[in-house]
Protein backbone atom coordinates (compact mmCIF):
# COMPACT_ATOMS: atom_id res chain seq x y z
CA UNK A 1 0.00 0.00 0.00
CA UNK A 2 3.01 2.28 0.32
CA UNK A 3 3.64 2.15 -3.37
CA UNK A 4 3.56 5.47 -5.13
CA UNK A 5 2.74 5.03 -8.80
CA UNK A 6 3.30 7.75 -11.39
CA UNK A 7 0.20 8.99 -13.15
CA UNK A 8 -0.43 11.65 -15.79
CA UNK A 9 -3.02 14.33 -15.09
CA UNK A 10 -5.70 14.17 -17.80
CA UNK A 11 -7.99 16.93 -16.60
CA UNK A 12 -8.70 18.98 -13.51
CA UNK A 13 -12.33 17.92 -13.27
CA UNK A 14 -13.41 19.89 -10.18
CA UNK A 15 -11.01 22.71 -9.28
CA UNK A 16 -13.09 23.86 -6.28
CA UNK A 17 -12.80 20.43 -4.68
CA UNK A 18 -9.30 19.73 -5.99
CA UNK A 19 -10.33 16.68 -7.99
CA UNK A 20 -8.53 15.56 -11.12
CA UNK A 21 -8.74 12.72 -13.59
CA UNK A 22 -5.43 10.89 -13.79
CA UNK A 23 -4.13 8.15 -16.05
CA UNK A 24 -2.13 5.42 -14.31
CA UNK A 25 -0.86 2.77 -16.72
CA UNK A 26 -3.88 3.27 -18.98
CA UNK A 27 -6.46 3.22 -16.18
CA UNK A 28 -8.23 6.56 -15.66
CA UNK A 29 -9.68 7.44 -12.27
CA UNK A 30 -10.41 10.50 -10.18
CA UNK A 31 -7.89 11.48 -7.52
CA UNK A 32 -7.49 14.38 -5.11
CA UNK A 33 -4.79 16.97 -5.83
CA UNK A 34 -5.47 18.88 -2.63
CA UNK A 35 -2.07 18.02 -1.17
CA UNK A 36 -0.54 19.96 -4.07
CA UNK A 37 -2.84 22.96 -3.74
CA UNK A 38 0.12 25.31 -3.36
CA UNK A 39 1.60 24.11 -6.64
CA UNK A 40 -1.36 22.76 -8.59
CA UNK A 41 -0.56 20.32 -11.38
CA UNK A 42 -1.94 20.91 -14.87
CA UNK A 43 -3.06 18.51 -17.59
CA UNK A 44 -0.12 16.42 -18.85
CA UNK A 45 1.85 16.92 -15.63
CA UNK A 46 3.08 13.75 -13.94
CA UNK A 47 2.39 13.13 -10.27
CA UNK A 48 3.13 10.37 -7.79
CA UNK A 49 -0.21 8.77 -6.84
CA UNK A 50 -0.73 7.15 -3.43
CA UNK A 51 -4.12 5.94 -2.07
CA UNK A 52 -6.04 8.30 -4.34
CA UNK A 53 -3.92 11.40 -3.75
CA UNK A 54 -1.24 13.16 -5.77
CA UNK A 55 1.74 13.29 -3.40
CA UNK A 56 4.36 15.10 -5.45
CA UNK A 57 4.94 16.37 -8.96
CA UNK A 58 7.58 14.49 -10.87
CA UNK A 59 9.15 15.07 -14.27
CA UNK A 60 8.25 12.96 -17.23
CA UNK A 61 11.51 11.03 -17.47
CA UNK A 62 11.42 10.19 -13.77
CA UNK A 63 7.80 9.09 -14.19
CA UNK A 64 8.57 6.75 -17.07
CA UNK A 65 11.60 5.23 -15.37
CA UNK A 66 9.70 4.78 -12.10
CA UNK A 67 6.78 3.16 -13.91
CA UNK A 68 9.15 0.72 -15.59
CA UNK A 69 10.76 -0.08 -12.24
CA UNK A 70 7.44 -0.43 -10.43
CA UNK A 71 6.08 -2.67 -13.17
CA UNK A 72 8.95 -5.07 -12.44
CA UNK A 73 7.64 -5.56 -8.92
CA UNK A 74 5.11 -7.99 -10.40
CA UNK A 75 2.11 -8.71 -8.20
CA UNK A 76 2.70 -5.68 -5.95
CA UNK A 77 2.23 -3.58 -9.10
CA UNK A 78 -0.75 -5.42 -10.56
CA UNK A 79 -2.49 -5.43 -7.16
CA UNK A 80 -1.98 -1.68 -6.89
CA UNK A 81 -3.40 -1.05 -10.39
CA UNK A 82 -6.31 -3.35 -9.63
CA UNK A 83 -7.03 -1.45 -6.41
CA UNK A 84 -6.75 1.86 -8.27
CA UNK A 85 -9.14 0.52 -10.88
CA UNK A 86 -11.69 -0.24 -8.13
CA UNK A 87 -11.66 3.35 -6.89
CA UNK A 88 -15.02 5.14 -6.96
CA UNK A 89 -14.01 8.66 -5.97
CA UNK A 90 -16.06 11.23 -7.81
CA UNK B 1 26.62 -10.33 -11.18
CA UNK B 2 23.68 -11.95 -12.90
CA UNK B 3 21.10 -9.81 -11.14
CA UNK B 4 22.55 -6.63 -12.55
CA UNK B 5 20.76 -7.45 -15.81
CA UNK B 6 17.47 -6.39 -14.30
CA UNK B 7 18.72 -2.94 -13.46
CA UNK B 8 17.75 -0.07 -15.60
CA UNK B 9 21.37 0.80 -16.36
CA UNK B 10 23.74 -2.12 -15.82
CA UNK B 11 26.83 0.03 -16.46
CA UNK B 12 25.82 2.49 -13.77
CA UNK B 13 25.06 -0.37 -11.39
CA UNK B 14 28.47 -1.89 -12.01
CA UNK B 15 30.20 1.44 -11.43
CA UNK B 16 28.31 1.94 -8.15
CA UNK B 17 29.13 -1.58 -7.01
CA UNK B 18 32.80 -0.98 -7.75
CA UNK B 19 32.70 2.21 -5.68
CA UNK B 20 30.93 0.39 -2.84
CA UNK B 21 33.48 -2.41 -2.93
CA UNK B 22 36.42 0.00 -2.88
CA UNK B 23 35.00 2.03 0.01
CA UNK B 24 34.17 -1.13 1.95
CA UNK B 25 37.69 -2.50 1.45
CA UNK B 26 39.29 0.78 2.49
CA UNK B 27 37.13 0.95 5.59
CA UNK B 28 37.95 -2.60 6.66
CA UNK B 29 35.03 -2.56 9.08
CA UNK B 30 31.71 -4.39 9.01
CA UNK B 31 28.86 -1.99 8.31
CA UNK B 32 25.19 -2.55 9.04
CA UNK B 33 22.86 -0.07 7.37
CA UNK B 34 19.17 -0.13 8.20
CA UNK B 35 16.65 0.47 5.44
CA UNK B 36 13.78 1.97 7.41
CA UNK B 37 11.12 1.63 4.74
CA UNK B 38 9.33 -1.54 3.68
CA UNK B 39 9.36 -0.33 0.07
CA UNK B 40 13.15 -0.51 0.17
CA UNK B 41 13.04 -3.99 1.69
CA UNK B 42 10.84 -5.09 -1.20
CA UNK B 43 13.26 -3.68 -3.82
CA UNK B 44 16.28 -5.17 -2.06
CA UNK B 45 14.85 -8.69 -2.04
CA UNK B 46 13.18 -8.37 -5.42
CA UNK B 47 16.52 -7.59 -7.06
CA UNK B 48 18.81 -9.64 -4.84
CA UNK B 49 20.73 -6.50 -3.94
CA UNK B 50 22.06 -7.86 -0.67
CA UNK B 51 24.00 -10.48 -2.61
CA UNK B 52 25.64 -7.90 -4.83
CA UNK B 53 27.10 -6.02 -1.87
CA UNK B 54 30.45 -6.97 -0.37
CA UNK B 55 30.24 -9.20 2.68
CA UNK B 56 31.23 -6.36 4.97
CA UNK B 57 28.17 -4.29 3.98
CA UNK B 58 24.96 -5.65 5.44
CA UNK B 59 21.45 -4.28 5.00
CA UNK B 60 19.04 -4.81 7.90
CA UNK B 61 15.32 -4.16 7.80
CA UNK B 62 13.59 -1.55 9.83
CA UNK B 63 10.14 -0.81 11.18
CA UNK B 64 8.81 1.15 8.19
CA UNK B 65 6.08 -1.19 6.95
CA UNK B 66 2.77 0.29 8.16
CA UNK B 67 0.87 -2.99 8.17
CA UNK B 68 3.65 -4.75 10.08
CA UNK B 69 3.70 -2.43 13.09
CA UNK B 70 0.00 -2.67 14.00
CA UNK B 71 -0.29 -4.63 17.25
CA UNK B 72 -2.74 -7.46 17.65
CA UNK B 73 -4.99 -5.52 20.06
CA UNK B 74 -5.74 -2.90 17.40
CA UNK B 75 -6.65 -5.64 14.90
CA UNK B 76 -9.01 -7.09 17.51
CA UNK B 77 -10.56 -3.64 17.96
CA UNK B 78 -11.01 -3.43 14.20
CA UNK B 79 -12.71 -6.83 14.13
CA UNK B 80 -14.95 -5.72 17.02
CA UNK B 81 -15.91 -2.55 15.14
CA UNK B 82 -16.61 -4.53 11.97
CA UNK B 83 -19.01 -6.78 13.88
CA UNK B 84 -21.14 -3.97 15.33
CA UNK B 85 -24.68 -3.74 13.93
CA UNK B 86 -25.13 -1.57 10.83
CA UNK B 87 -21.39 -0.94 10.46
CA UNK B 88 -19.62 -1.02 7.11
CA UNK B 89 -15.94 -1.42 7.96
CA UNK B 90 -13.49 -0.25 5.31
CA UNK B 91 -9.74 -0.77 5.09
CA UNK B 92 -6.81 -1.12 2.70
CA UNK B 93 -6.55 -4.59 1.15
CA UNK B 94 -3.41 -5.56 3.09
CA UNK B 95 -5.13 -5.08 6.44
CA UNK B 96 -7.83 -7.67 5.66
CA UNK B 97 -5.51 -10.61 6.23
CA UNK B 98 -3.67 -9.47 9.37
CA UNK B 99 -4.45 -12.02 12.06
CA UNK B 100 -6.05 -10.89 15.30
CA UNK B 101 -6.73 -13.14 18.26
CA UNK B 102 -10.24 -13.83 16.90
CA UNK B 103 -9.07 -14.14 13.33
CA UNK B 104 -8.63 -11.48 10.68
CA UNK B 105 -11.05 -8.99 9.16
CA UNK B 106 -11.44 -11.46 6.32
CA UNK B 107 -12.63 -14.03 8.88
CA UNK B 108 -15.04 -11.46 10.30
CA UNK B 109 -16.35 -10.92 6.77
CA UNK B 110 -16.84 -14.68 6.39
CA UNK B 111 -18.82 -14.60 9.65
CA UNK B 112 -21.14 -12.02 8.07
CA UNK B 113 -19.59 -8.65 8.90
CA UNK B 114 -19.70 -6.01 6.16
CA UNK B 115 -15.96 -5.50 5.60
CA UNK B 116 -14.92 -3.83 2.36
CA UNK B 117 -11.50 -3.09 1.02
CA UNK B 118 -10.98 0.39 -0.40
CA UNK B 119 -8.20 1.89 -2.48
CA UNK B 120 -8.49 5.30 -0.85
CA UNK B 121 -10.03 6.82 2.30
CA UNK B 122 -12.06 8.95 -0.14
CA UNK B 123 -13.65 5.72 -1.38
CA UNK B 124 -14.70 4.99 2.20
CA UNK B 125 -16.25 8.45 2.44
CA UNK B 126 -18.12 7.78 -0.81
CA UNK B 127 -19.55 4.57 0.68
CA UNK B 128 -20.78 6.63 3.66
CA UNK B 129 -22.46 9.17 1.37
CA UNK B 130 -24.13 6.36 -0.58
CA UNK B 131 -25.31 4.49 2.55
CA UNK B 132 -26.77 7.06 4.94
CA UNK B 133 -28.42 4.36 7.05
CA UNK B 134 -25.07 2.70 7.80
CA UNK B 135 -22.17 3.67 10.01
CA UNK B 136 -19.07 3.63 7.78
CA UNK B 137 -15.74 3.27 9.60
CA UNK B 138 -12.34 3.63 7.91
CA UNK B 139 -9.38 1.76 9.40
CA UNK B 140 -6.66 4.38 8.97
CA UNK B 141 -3.10 3.07 9.08
CA UNK B 142 0.23 4.30 7.79
CA UNK B 143 3.03 6.76 8.37
CA UNK B 144 3.15 10.38 7.24
CA UNK B 145 2.88 9.14 3.65
CA UNK B 146 -0.73 8.16 4.18
CA UNK B 147 -1.85 10.34 7.11
CA UNK B 148 -2.37 13.47 4.92
CA UNK B 149 -4.83 11.49 2.78
CA UNK B 150 -6.88 10.67 5.87
CA UNK B 151 -6.65 14.34 6.88
CA UNK B 152 -8.03 15.57 3.54
CA UNK B 153 -10.78 12.95 3.71
CA UNK B 154 -11.87 14.19 7.14
CA UNK B 155 -11.82 17.83 6.04
CA UNK B 156 -13.95 16.79 3.08
CA UNK B 157 -16.32 14.81 5.32
CA UNK B 158 -16.82 17.91 7.44
CA UNK B 159 -17.37 20.12 4.38
CA UNK B 160 -20.00 17.69 3.12
CA UNK B 161 -21.54 17.27 6.57
CA UNK B 162 -21.33 13.47 6.42
CA UNK B 163 -22.48 12.25 9.80
CA UNK B 164 -22.26 8.51 9.37
CA UNK B 165 -18.51 8.43 8.70
CA UNK B 166 -15.76 7.87 11.24
CA UNK B 167 -12.07 6.95 11.29
CA UNK B 168 -10.36 4.36 13.48
CA UNK B 169 -7.07 6.19 13.58
CA UNK B 170 -3.84 4.20 13.77
CA UNK B 171 -1.49 6.58 12.01
CA UNK B 172 2.07 6.48 13.24
CA UNK B 173 5.05 8.76 12.80
CA UNK B 174 8.44 7.80 11.46
CA UNK B 175 10.89 9.51 13.81
CA UNK B 176 10.06 7.82 17.19
CA UNK B 177 10.69 4.24 16.02
CA UNK B 178 14.03 5.28 14.48
CA UNK B 179 14.90 6.80 17.83
CA UNK B 180 13.72 3.67 19.67
CA UNK B 181 15.97 1.56 17.48
CA UNK B 182 18.94 3.86 18.06
CA UNK B 183 18.31 3.66 21.81
CA UNK B 184 18.02 -0.12 21.81
CA UNK B 185 21.21 -1.99 22.74
CA UNK B 186 20.42 -4.89 20.38
CA UNK B 187 21.83 -3.45 17.24
CA UNK B 188 24.91 -1.55 16.23
CA UNK B 189 24.17 0.35 13.07
CA UNK B 190 26.56 2.39 10.92
CA UNK B 191 23.82 4.42 9.27
CA UNK B 192 20.37 4.54 7.71
CA UNK B 193 18.73 4.50 4.33
CA UNK B 194 15.97 7.01 5.04
CA UNK B 195 12.44 6.41 3.77
CA UNK B 196 11.54 7.92 0.41
CA UNK B 197 7.81 8.55 0.25
CA UNK B 198 7.39 9.50 3.91
CA UNK B 199 9.98 12.16 3.20
CA UNK B 200 7.94 13.66 0.35
CA UNK B 201 5.67 14.78 3.22
CA UNK B 202 8.01 15.41 6.17
CA UNK B 203 11.08 16.49 4.18
CA UNK B 204 14.61 15.78 5.34
CA UNK B 205 14.85 17.99 8.44
CA UNK B 206 13.15 15.66 10.97
CA UNK B 207 16.08 13.25 10.55
CA UNK B 208 18.71 15.76 11.68
CA UNK B 209 18.79 14.21 15.15
CA UNK B 210 20.24 11.00 13.69
CA UNK B 211 23.63 12.58 12.88
CA UNK B 212 23.41 15.33 15.51
CA UNK B 213 22.42 13.26 18.55
CA UNK B 214 23.43 9.75 17.57
CA UNK B 215 26.36 10.43 15.25
CA UNK B 216 25.05 8.26 12.38
CA UNK B 217 24.65 9.28 8.75
CA UNK B 218 21.28 9.01 7.03
CA UNK B 219 20.61 9.11 3.29
CA UNK B 220 17.02 9.53 2.07
CA UNK B 221 16.80 6.95 -0.72
CA UNK B 222 14.63 6.30 -3.77
CA UNK B 223 13.06 2.93 -4.55
CA UNK B 224 14.86 1.69 -7.59
CA UNK B 225 17.80 -0.69 -7.36
CA UNK B 226 20.19 2.03 -8.51
CA UNK B 227 18.82 4.39 -5.83
CA UNK B 228 19.62 1.82 -3.15
CA UNK B 229 23.14 1.27 -4.46
CA UNK B 230 23.77 5.00 -4.82
CA UNK B 231 22.56 5.59 -1.27
CA UNK B 232 24.78 2.83 0.14
CA UNK B 233 27.72 4.43 -1.70
CA UNK B 234 26.79 7.83 -0.22
CA UNK B 235 26.69 6.39 3.31
CA UNK B 236 30.09 4.73 2.86
CA UNK B 237 31.50 7.96 1.41
CA UNK B 238 30.34 9.93 4.43
CA UNK B 239 31.92 7.41 6.78
CA UNK B 240 35.11 7.43 4.72
CA UNK B 241 35.32 11.23 4.78
CA UNK B 242 34.47 11.41 8.46
CA UNK B 243 31.25 13.28 7.69
CA UNK B 244 27.95 12.56 9.35
CA UNK B 245 24.94 14.22 7.77
CA UNK B 246 21.46 13.85 6.39
CA UNK B 247 21.76 13.62 2.61
CA UNK B 248 19.01 13.38 0.02
CA UNK B 249 19.63 10.90 -2.75
CA UNK B 250 15.95 11.11 -3.81
CA UNK B 251 15.93 14.87 -4.42
CA UNK B 252 14.14 14.37 -7.73
CA UNK B 253 11.01 13.64 -5.69
CA UNK B 254 11.74 14.69 -2.10
CA UNK B 255 12.01 18.41 -1.31
CA UNK B 256 14.01 19.37 1.75
CA UNK B 257 11.01 21.07 3.34
CA UNK B 258 8.65 18.23 2.43
CA UNK B 259 5.07 19.07 1.52
CA UNK B 260 3.95 22.09 3.62
CA UNK B 261 0.30 21.78 2.53
CA UNK B 262 0.20 18.16 3.72
CA UNK B 263 1.94 19.01 6.99
CA UNK B 264 -0.45 21.84 7.77
CA UNK B 265 -3.50 19.68 7.01
CA UNK B 266 -2.13 17.01 9.33
CA UNK B 267 -1.64 19.66 12.00
CA UNK B 268 -5.30 20.66 11.73
CA UNK B 269 -6.75 17.17 11.82
CA UNK B 270 -4.46 15.17 14.12
CA UNK B 271 -2.93 15.47 17.57
CA UNK B 272 -0.10 13.39 19.02
CA UNK B 273 -1.05 10.50 21.29
CA UNK B 274 0.97 10.37 24.49
CA UNK B 275 1.98 6.81 23.66
CA UNK B 276 1.06 4.03 21.26
CA UNK B 277 1.80 0.35 21.11
CA UNK B 278 3.86 -0.96 18.19
CA UNK B 279 3.99 -4.59 17.24
CA UNK B 280 7.10 -6.12 18.76
CA UNK B 281 8.49 -2.74 19.82
CA UNK B 282 6.16 -2.11 22.75
CA UNK B 283 4.85 1.32 23.72
CA UNK B 284 6.64 4.27 22.17
CA UNK B 285 5.78 7.73 23.46
CA UNK B 286 4.46 10.41 21.10
CA UNK B 287 4.72 8.01 18.19
CA UNK B 288 1.17 8.03 16.84
CA UNK B 289 -1.70 10.30 15.90
CA UNK B 290 -5.26 10.55 17.11
CA UNK B 291 -7.96 12.84 15.75
CA UNK B 292 -7.77 16.41 16.98
CA UNK B 293 -10.61 17.45 19.30
CA UNK B 294 -12.05 19.57 16.46
CA UNK B 295 -12.65 16.34 14.58
CA UNK B 296 -13.84 14.29 17.58
CA UNK B 297 -17.21 13.79 15.88
CA UNK B 298 -15.44 11.61 13.30
CA UNK B 299 -13.41 9.60 15.80
CA UNK B 300 -14.49 5.94 15.86
CA UNK B 301 -12.82 5.52 19.24
CA UNK B 302 -15.20 8.16 20.65
CA UNK B 303 -18.27 7.13 18.67
CA UNK B 304 -18.15 3.44 19.61
CA UNK B 305 -17.66 1.99 23.04
CA UNK B 306 -14.62 0.00 21.98
CA UNK B 307 -13.17 -2.63 24.28
CA UNK B 308 -9.60 -1.50 23.50
CA UNK B 309 -8.02 -4.51 25.14
CA UNK B 310 -4.30 -5.04 24.95
CA UNK B 311 -3.42 -8.44 23.55
CA UNK B 312 0.04 -9.98 23.62
CA UNK B 313 1.49 -10.84 20.21
CA UNK B 314 1.41 -14.56 19.40
CA UNK B 315 4.23 -16.45 21.12
CA UNK B 316 5.64 -18.01 17.99
CA UNK B 317 5.86 -14.64 16.30
CA UNK B 318 9.22 -12.93 16.16
CA UNK B 319 8.08 -9.94 14.13
CA UNK B 320 9.46 -7.59 16.79
CA UNK B 321 12.97 -8.87 16.21
CA UNK B 322 12.48 -8.69 12.44
CA UNK B 323 11.15 -5.11 12.68
CA UNK B 324 14.17 -4.08 14.73
CA UNK B 325 16.53 -5.71 12.24
CA UNK B 326 17.83 -8.09 14.91
CA UNK B 327 16.58 -11.22 13.13
CA UNK B 328 16.53 -11.96 9.42
CA UNK B 329 13.12 -13.29 8.30
CA UNK B 330 14.39 -16.82 7.70
CA UNK B 331 15.75 -16.96 11.23
CA UNK B 332 12.23 -16.87 12.70
CA UNK B 333 11.29 -20.36 13.84
CA UNK B 334 7.97 -20.44 12.01
CA UNK B 335 9.14 -18.73 8.80
CA UNK B 336 7.95 -20.55 5.70
CA UNK B 337 6.52 -23.46 7.71
CA UNK B 338 3.67 -22.37 9.98
CA UNK B 339 3.92 -18.78 8.76
CA UNK B 340 3.46 -18.16 5.03
CA UNK B 341 1.72 -15.42 3.02
CA UNK B 342 -1.34 -17.73 2.76
CA UNK B 343 -1.45 -18.43 6.50
CA UNK B 344 0.40 -15.56 8.18
CA UNK B 345 1.07 -15.70 11.90
CA UNK B 346 2.78 -12.34 12.11
CA UNK B 347 2.21 -9.08 10.30
CA UNK B 348 5.54 -9.08 8.43
CA UNK B 349 4.24 -11.95 6.28
CA UNK B 350 1.10 -10.10 5.17
CA UNK B 351 2.03 -6.94 3.35
CA UNK B 352 4.29 -7.14 0.27
CA UNK B 353 6.40 -4.53 2.06
CA UNK B 354 6.86 -6.79 5.08
CA UNK B 355 10.35 -8.25 5.30
CA UNK B 356 9.07 -11.82 5.72
CA UNK B 357 6.69 -11.65 2.76
CA UNK B 358 9.31 -9.97 0.55
CA UNK B 359 11.89 -12.56 1.52
CA UNK B 360 9.39 -15.42 1.11
CA UNK B 361 8.46 -14.26 -2.38
CA UNK B 362 11.86 -13.33 -3.75
CA UNK B 363 14.66 -13.72 -1.27
CA UNK B 364 15.03 -17.44 -1.14
CA UNK B 365 15.41 -17.64 -4.89
CA UNK B 366 18.25 -15.14 -4.83
CA UNK B 367 19.82 -16.70 -1.78
CA UNK B 368 19.87 -20.12 -3.43
CA UNK B 369 21.23 -18.58 -6.60
CA UNK B 370 23.91 -16.73 -4.65
CA UNK B 371 24.96 -19.95 -2.97
CA UNK B 372 25.11 -21.64 -6.37
CA UNK B 373 27.46 -19.02 -7.73
CA UNK B 374 29.57 -19.36 -4.62
CA UNK B 375 28.68 -16.21 -2.75
CA UNK B 376 28.08 -16.68 0.95
CA UNK B 377 24.47 -16.33 1.96
CA UNK B 378 23.82 -13.73 4.58
S1 LIG C 1 7.95 -15.52 9.85
FE1 LIG C 1 5.90 -14.87 10.48
S2 LIG C 1 5.90 -14.93 12.70
FE2 LIG C 1 8.06 -15.02 12.05
S3 LIG C 1 8.72 -12.88 12.09
FE3 LIG C 1 7.98 -13.28 10.02
S4 LIG C 1 5.80 -12.68 10.01
FE4 LIG C 1 6.48 -12.84 12.17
Amino acid sequence: MCLGIPGRIVEITDPANHLAKVDVSGVQRTISVRLLEKDMPEPDDWVLVHVGFAMAKIDEEEARLTLAAVAQLGSAYTDEIEAFDSSQII
Amino acid sequence: MRFVDEFRDPAAARALLATIRRLADESGEHHKFMEVCGGHTHTIYRHGIEHLLPESVELVHGPGCPVCVIPMGRVDDAVWLAEQPDVVFTCFGDMMRVPGSRGSLLDAKARGADVRFVYSPLDALKIAVDNPAKQVVFFAIGFETTAPSTAVTLVRARELGVENFSVFCNHVTIVPPIKAILDSPDLRLSGFLGPGHVSTVVGTRPYQFVPKVYGKPLVVAGFEPLDILASVAMLLTQLREGRCEVENQYSRVVAEEGNPAALSLMGQVFALRPHFEWRGLGFISQSALRLHDDFAAFDAEARFDMPGVRVADPKACQCGEVLKGVLKPWECKVFGTACTPETPIGTCMVSPEGACAAYYNFGRMHRDAAQLVGQPAR
